[in-house]
């Protein structure tokens, strides 16, 4: 399966197992959605369980929090990551909350899925990558898939939780792995083995990261397209990188991270969102004070630059091969 | 800047009629005979409840008789329980302002004029209806039942408060007497309660949700999201607008309010509109019932303007006297609500001064009983009544590592800063 088809799988799964689970969006409904994520649920689930919305991601949300307070479990679609910022005073100060302020009464048992991320000449309102944004704020979960498998069973397992979860949804993966090479054919998932997708139901927890490489030399944190990015650049460069997908960055593996760079004493991070208040500031924080005495280099951060996303200088502006390259040289060098 | 022939153009700034010092004169202020609305059947088309956007729906006249279409007809014994109510949300109101006066507390907001928007509301819909309130509704609460004791535990904070001292007085939280948590942030709850009402409809519940604001929030997207989904969903939701006159010092000119009315806007919605005399606990009460039957009955939504008067400050922490004319409230040309329904009463013959004074004493003392029983479980104070661990309980259903471990500095900290408190090392015994 391709990310897009798991995605459709686990929401059909979902819909099947659990008639409180509710989808909507713009364009989700009769028309399937602008990249086929909710493409057949309408017809097979009916209108009133996956349907369209009006143009308000405030509405979205706010009417996704209303429902989850009834008791139903429901996904809305934010359509680009880029255009969830309406919906930012109901996500923040509502869904992330509500247990908090109502000591239990009230929660919001809700999933925002919404694609995310560039590759794609998006230009600048098509390719934002804003996690940071809601990993700042107690009280939601932040997911993000770099594969089918895990995009599936993420996405179960989201739905599934009782928090609210932002599950961003790298879209330059949606249809096959992207390696940051631009300029080579584009590879599907079909050759890829993270492509076998079971059918049915299965969970991968939330919190819990995927060493994708296993390696010695250096430590690389990364989630969502910079997953494979990285692994490609580590592979052509012959480092022997530990690449770890860190899957959930709300609810975070520490624990994992602690036990690689411990065993590397190297630590890249390596995300497309800018680099000024980017979670990367996070993680490296938490890495250089968990892991201060394995340390053997400063922790390296490549990262998009802090400009909004470009149109035409948009492989200037990816954190690709020669960023990350230089990066994996200076810390294989300290 | 270039101006040609071409007049300057000028901006206009909203700006009150009475300003402090200011003589008042309400004579603009159209506000017709009680009783000569049409009452319009529940299931009519939107588009015929458009007059009444206009137009202002009165029950109770000059002579504290009910008339019109609109009179509900209810029977003396819960006209007496409707006033009860409104007496016990005052006698509240007062007895708390009190108590953040001597420092019991931090914060309140009064509701004084206003009682009758959130009774008789209450009054009007079914207990299991699920009500989205704003902070002003108080005696929302009080209708259904919440005990004032957990009202008053919720604005000390104390160690018996529900809410465990995380919020802010007066933002309660009561799922059992279907009322949502409360917000700070304004405009929030009414999605939401389009959300819920689409809950219901799409799991063929009966139940319906009922939403607050003021005019002033009304100005928020919010406002904007919740009426167009409601009206695309054909959702079962009453929207309460409570336009009275002042969200904090901005008249409502600020929010919209001086080209036409807050009911109005349900018309460019394509969604009921009903613009009511909030002061008059009858229309109150009577177009409430209208909209809940509306919805029940999966006509649609409907908006409701309820047009009233913010008779004190915004909270304990504004000043009125800084920002308009104190004449306002006296000549406010609606009156009372509770001393409206207190004549009525009188004027059918269920009702005299004798039981008025003696009711007036029930629920001060009513009141005053509900503030001992909380006082003894502590008042805000220090503030530590409840175990340190709880600050960090029920952000997420479980504790996540970060949250343990700073959940273990706080309690380090409080054996550090409060040495005499650290006796029970934080096991969950509130003091």
């Amino acid at each position: 399966m391709s990310m897009i088809e798991a995605i459709n799988d686990a929401l059909d799964v979902m819909m099947a197992r659990d008639c409180a689970v509710i989808v909507m969006g713009e364009d989700v409904g009769y028309f399937g959605g602008v990249f086929r994520a909710t493409a057949g649920l309408q017809k097979k689930y009916g209108k009133t369980r996956v349907f369209d919305t009006p143009i308000s991601e405030c509405g979205i949300i706010g009417v996704a929090v209303g429902m989850g307070a009834y008791g139903l479990r429901p996904v809305p679609e934010i359509q680009f990551a880029d255009y969830i910022y309406p919906g930012l005073d109901q996500l923040v100060s509502e869904a992330a909350r509500l247990r908090y302020r109502s000591a239990g009464e009230f929660t919001a048992p809700m999933t925002v899925r919404t694609p995310f991320g560039g590759g794609i000449f998006g230009g600048q309102t098509h390719s934002q990558s804003p996690e940071a944004l809601f990993t700042h704020v107690a009280g939601l979960k932040t997911v993000v898939p770099s594969t089918p498998y895990d995009a599936k069973g993420l996405l179960i397992a989201a739905i599934e939780d009782n928090d609210p979860v932002i599950f961003f949804e790298p879209k330059r993966l949606y249809n096959g792995p992207f390696n940051g090479h631009y300029d080579e054919p584009a590879i599907p998932w079909a050759r890829h083995p993270d492509s076998l997708v079971p059918a049915g139901h299965y969970r991968v927890p939330l919190g819990q990261a995927r060493i994708v490489r296993a390696g010695e030399a250096v430590t690389v944190l990364a989630y969502g397209t910079m997953v494979h990015v990285a692994r490609e650049v580590a592979e052509r460069q012959g480092i022997d990188a530990e690449v770890i997908d860190l899957r959930t960055l709300v609810p975070l593996d520490i624990t994992t991270i602690e036990a690689s760079v411990n065993k590397t004493g190297k630590c890249l991070i390596v995300h497309e969102a800018t680099r000024t208040g980017g979670f990367g500031a996070e993680l490296s924080a938490l890495v250089q004070e968990r892991c201060f005495h394995a340390l053997e280099a400063p922790i390296e951060r490549v990262t998009g630059f802090d400009t909004p996303y470009p149109h035409s200088l948009e492989w200037a502006y990816f954190p690709g091969p020669v960023r990350i390259g230089e990066a994996f040289a200076r810390l294989i060098a300290a | 800047m270039t101006n040609g022939n071409l007049p300057r153009l000028s901006l206009h700034v909203p700006e009150p009629p009475y300003r402090p010092g200011a003589q008042v004169d309400f004579a603009t202020l159209k506000v017709p005979p009680a009783g000569m609305q049409p009452r319009p059947d529940e299931t009519c088309s939107a588009v015929d409840t458009h007059p009444l956007c206009l137009d202002m729906v009165r029950v109770l006249g000059e002579d504290h008789r009910a008339h019109g279409p609109w009179d509900p007809g209810l029977d003396a014994a819960t006209l007496i329980r409707m006033l009860r109510l409104m007496a016990l949300t005052r006698a509240f109101d007062a007895r708390m302002v009190r108590a953040q006066r001597q420092g019991k507390t931090s914060f309140y907001m009064k509701s004084t004029g206003e009682e009758a928007t959130a009774v008789a509301t209450a009054m009007a819909l079914a207990e299991d209806d699920m009500v989205f309130p704003s902070y002003r509704q108080q005696g929302l609460f009080i209708a259904r039942g919440y005990p004032l004791v957990e009202m008053v535990n919720q604005i000390f904070s104390n160690r018996a408060d529900k809410l465990k001292g995380r919020q802010l007085p007066i933002m309660y939280s009561a799922r059992e007497q279907s009322i949502f948590s409360i917000s700070g942030n304004l405009a929030t709850q009414y999605p939401q309660a389009v959300g819920w009402a689409m809950a219901s409809a799409i799991k063929g519940d009966s139940r319906i949700a009922s939403a607050f604001l003021g005019e002033g929030s009304s100005a928020e997207g919010d406002f904007h999201s919740a009426l167009t989904f409601a009206a695309v969903y054909n959702a079962p939701v009453v929207f309460n607008l409570v336009n009275n006159q002042w969200a904090i010092s901005s008249f409502s000119g600020f929010a919209g309010g001086e080209r036409t009315t807050f009911a109005a806007r349900a018309i460019g919605y394509g969604i009921a509109g009903l613009r009511i005399d909030g002061n008059d606990p009858l229309a109150v009460f009577a177009a409430v019932r209208w909209a809940a039957d509306r919805a029940r009955a999966n006509a649609g939504p409907t908006l409701i303007e309820h047009f009233t008067y913010r008779a004190e400050g915004h909270s304990t922490s504004d000043d009125p006297g800084q920002y308009r004319s104190a004449a306002e409230g006296t000549q406010w040309p609606l009156g009372d609500p509770i001393d409206r329904l207190m004549r009525h009463l009188i004027a059918i013959g269920a009702w005299d001064a004798g039981r008025q004074a003696a009711m007036d004493a029930e629920v001060d003392a009513q009141v005053r009983a509900a503030v001992r029983a909380a006082e003894a479980n502590g008042t805000l104070g220090h503030g530590l009544h409840h175990p340190f661990r709880t600050m960090f309980e029920d952000v997420f259903e479980t504790l996540p590592w970060h949250l343990v471990e700073q959940s273990r500095q706080a309690i380090h900290e409080r054996h550090v800063k409060w040495p005499e408190w650290s006796d029970d090392a934080d096991v969950g015994e509130g003091r």
